[in-house]
């Protein structure tokens, strides 16, 4: 399964919640290999198994089977210390930034916490002021409006651009991005998607969407997996899987979302 | 006013007022009708005043939602000024009923379906007995192709989608003339949104509402469900135009930037560069003089920020709200490509 130029691949990982009767697979033997600076979609409904194997892929819940593979090797995260290295690498934006942050701390915390985590602790006040200033203007917000101030104050736009402001100082080998935009609106969704592209060219890195918007795979992704109970039923470039789908469920997929340009047909449902 | 206009909107200005006493105009002079056997679509950025707007129309205000002025009119009924309590008791669920984005949650979890609407029944018709109640429901839900078990169920025991459905089912038992659907369908996923939406469709065939407002900001979504679509910026119409010509020819330079942003699962979406609008929309605590768009708008000249542009009635039920007229916003916009 691993080969050179995978980043990070996945050989029969298994996720199972309970067991006897009520044992539910949420992911299935699932094999991927993810390459380097690629955009990469998975795509499926709710109930698919797509947050549980991002969960998996981030380290937070321990497949029941299978292996994770990063930069070739095993990946091993068994005590803290190397968990907070894996971190470094591969960091995560979640669907709900309204739950994301801590709402005891303020967005200097925030934001210094980053700096901290790439090794800039000992740097000057000025400095890190510096940093941060750079961060919220790449993602279109005023540090000076926003210090001192709660993450809770903002708006949901505005907390997930925060978040990918987050991104930009710690600049992660991988970003997971679980729904980014699925709470917030069509308009600001044009601009975090244009942000997170705009970052992906600048530093370079790993993109894994999962989304259940096929307009979104379609648009960002170079290669795009569906995902149905927890298998990957087709894959492929991106062009092939959403214009050219072979599977019934992902035509299916495709025929629900509303279109301009066709017929959005209701009779299927 | 032709007769079989359902609901009449005119100038219609709420306002919050924050803990600091200021005053937000939220809903700024908003007009709109709404035939009958017709569905009007609202989209516009978050905080633009959609939400506001809808919570507006039902006329039941509570704090820190003010209302200043204007008249909703419900098939020749003014209920604009009118006391809360009178509108609770009987303008809601009756003439104009209303379904909140996160709808699903306003199921009592500790009550079966039945029992829920019971109570509604109790609270507006309550010499209905319990055996007529349960058979209209029966009857209500299968028309509506919902299975009728649901009604003996918990919430718990329902998926989303389908707490989704129970709800707008169980809002239009009374049959109100009105239903204000905030996006109903955002928190579900393609297939579930798409059994709501023919739901919905299905509500207006079987005479059960008369008309509909459909807030989303899927595009697309409201280019496949409505009418006509309004777009809003902060606090105000920026345009109103037929479904069509509102996602194809949109005139005003802000509804021109969100269909840009429309992102389909169709051939040559790749291939445009989604356009994302600049900027942020302006505080409304104290908005601009003159268009309050111009801050964020390519095309803006010296006079915009000055002069307070009324809406202009393009002919064929559109209208918008920029100085420029028709014919030079085309040219500019034929140009730009």
């Amino acid at each position: 399964m691993k080969n050179k130029s995978s980043y990070l691949s996945g050989a029969g990982l298994t996720k199972v919640f309970g067991f006897g009767r009520q044992k539910t697979v949420a992911v299935d033997h699932v094999d991927f290999d993810f390459h380097e600076g690629q955009v990469i979609s998975l795509v499926g409904e709710s109930g698919s198994g797509k947050t549980t194997l991002a969960k998996m892929l981030l380290g937070l819940i321990k497949p029941t089977e299978g292996e994770v593979y990063f930069q070739g090797k095993k990946r091993d995260i068994s005590s803290h210390k190397k968990k907070k290295e894996y971190w470094r690498n591969i960091q995560a934006i979640f669907q709900d930034p309204f739950s994301a942050y801590n709402i005891f701390r303020k967005i200097d915390t925030v934001l210094l916490d980053c700096i901290h985590m790439r090794g800039g602790k000992r740097l000057s006040r000025a400095k890190k002021t510096e940093m941060m200033a750079e961060a919220c203007s790449f993602v279109n917000l005023k540090f000076e409006e926003l210090t001192n101030k709660y993450p809770f104050e903002l708006s949901g736009g505005q907390q997930q651009r925060l978040m990918i402001a987050r991104i930009f100082l710690l600049k992660p080998r991988i970003l997971l991005a679980d729904e980014p935009t699925s709470m917030i609106d069509a308009c600001s969704r044009a601009t975090i998607l244009d942000m997170l592209m705009q970052l992906r060219d600048e530093v370079g890195m790993t993109v894994i969407f999962i989304t259940h918007d096929m307009g979104l795979a379609y648009y960002v992704s170079d290669s795009v997996y569906i995902m149905e109970r927890g298998k990957f039923v087709e894959y492929g470039s991106a062009d092939d899987v959403i214009l050219r789908p072979k599977e019934t469920y992902t035509k299916r997929l495709i025929n629900d979302v509303p279109k301009i340009y066709e017929e959005w047909d209701l009779s299927t449902v | 006013m032709s007769s079989n206009v359902i609901l009449e909107v005119k100038d219609l200005t709420t306002k919050y007022i924050t803990r600091f006493q200021e005053d937000i105009y939220a809903v700024d002079h908003v007009s709109l009708q709404v035939e009958e056997g017709k569905s009007l679509g609202i989209a516009g950025e978050s905080g633009c005043g959609k939400s506001t707007l809808a919570l507006s129309l039902m006329g039941y205000y509570f704090p820190p939602l003010y209302y200043t002025g204007g008249e909703i009119i419900i098939d020749g009924r003014n209920i604009s000024g009118m006391d809360p309590d009178d509108v609770r008791k009987s303008i809601l669920g009756e003439e104009i009923a209303y379904i909140p984005q996160s709808a699903m949650n306003a199921l009592n979890p500790t009550q079966k379906i039945i029992h829920f609407i019971e109570d509604v029944f109790q609270a507006h018709d309550p010499y209905k007995s319990k055996k007529e109640i349960h058979a209209f429901a029966q009857e209500s839900f299968e028309t509506l192709g919902l299975p009728p078990e649901v009604l003996q169920k918990y919430p718990v025991e329902l998926s989303g989608g389908m707490k989704q459905r129970t709800v707008i089912a169980i809002s239009v038992l009374l049959f109100p003339k009105v239903l204000i659907a905030d996006e109903p369908s955002s928190a579900l996923d393609v297939t579930t949104q798409k059994m709501v939406i023919k739901m919905l469709r299905n509500l207006m065939e079987n005479g059960y509402i008369k008309s509909m407002i459909f807030i989303t900001h899927e595009l697309p979504l409201l280019y496949n469900v409505t009418d006509d679509i309004m777009i809003m910026y902060a606090g105000q119409v920026v345009e109103k135009a037929p479904a069509k010509q509102a996602v194809f020819d949109p005139l005003h330079p802000y509804s021109r930037g969100l269909m840009g942003s429309i992102i389909v699962p169709e051939k040559g979406l790749r291939d445009v560069k989604l356009t994302a609008i600049p900027g942020v929309p302006p505080n409304l605590k104290n908005p601009p003089d003159g268009c309050r768009f111009a801050e964020r708008c390519k095309y803006v000249r010296a006079e915009c920020k000055v002069i307070s542009v009324p809406l202009y009635d393009a002919g064929d039920g559109r209208v918008y709200r920029c100085i420029l007229p028709e014919d030079v916003l085309r040219e500019t916009f034929a140009h730009e490509k």
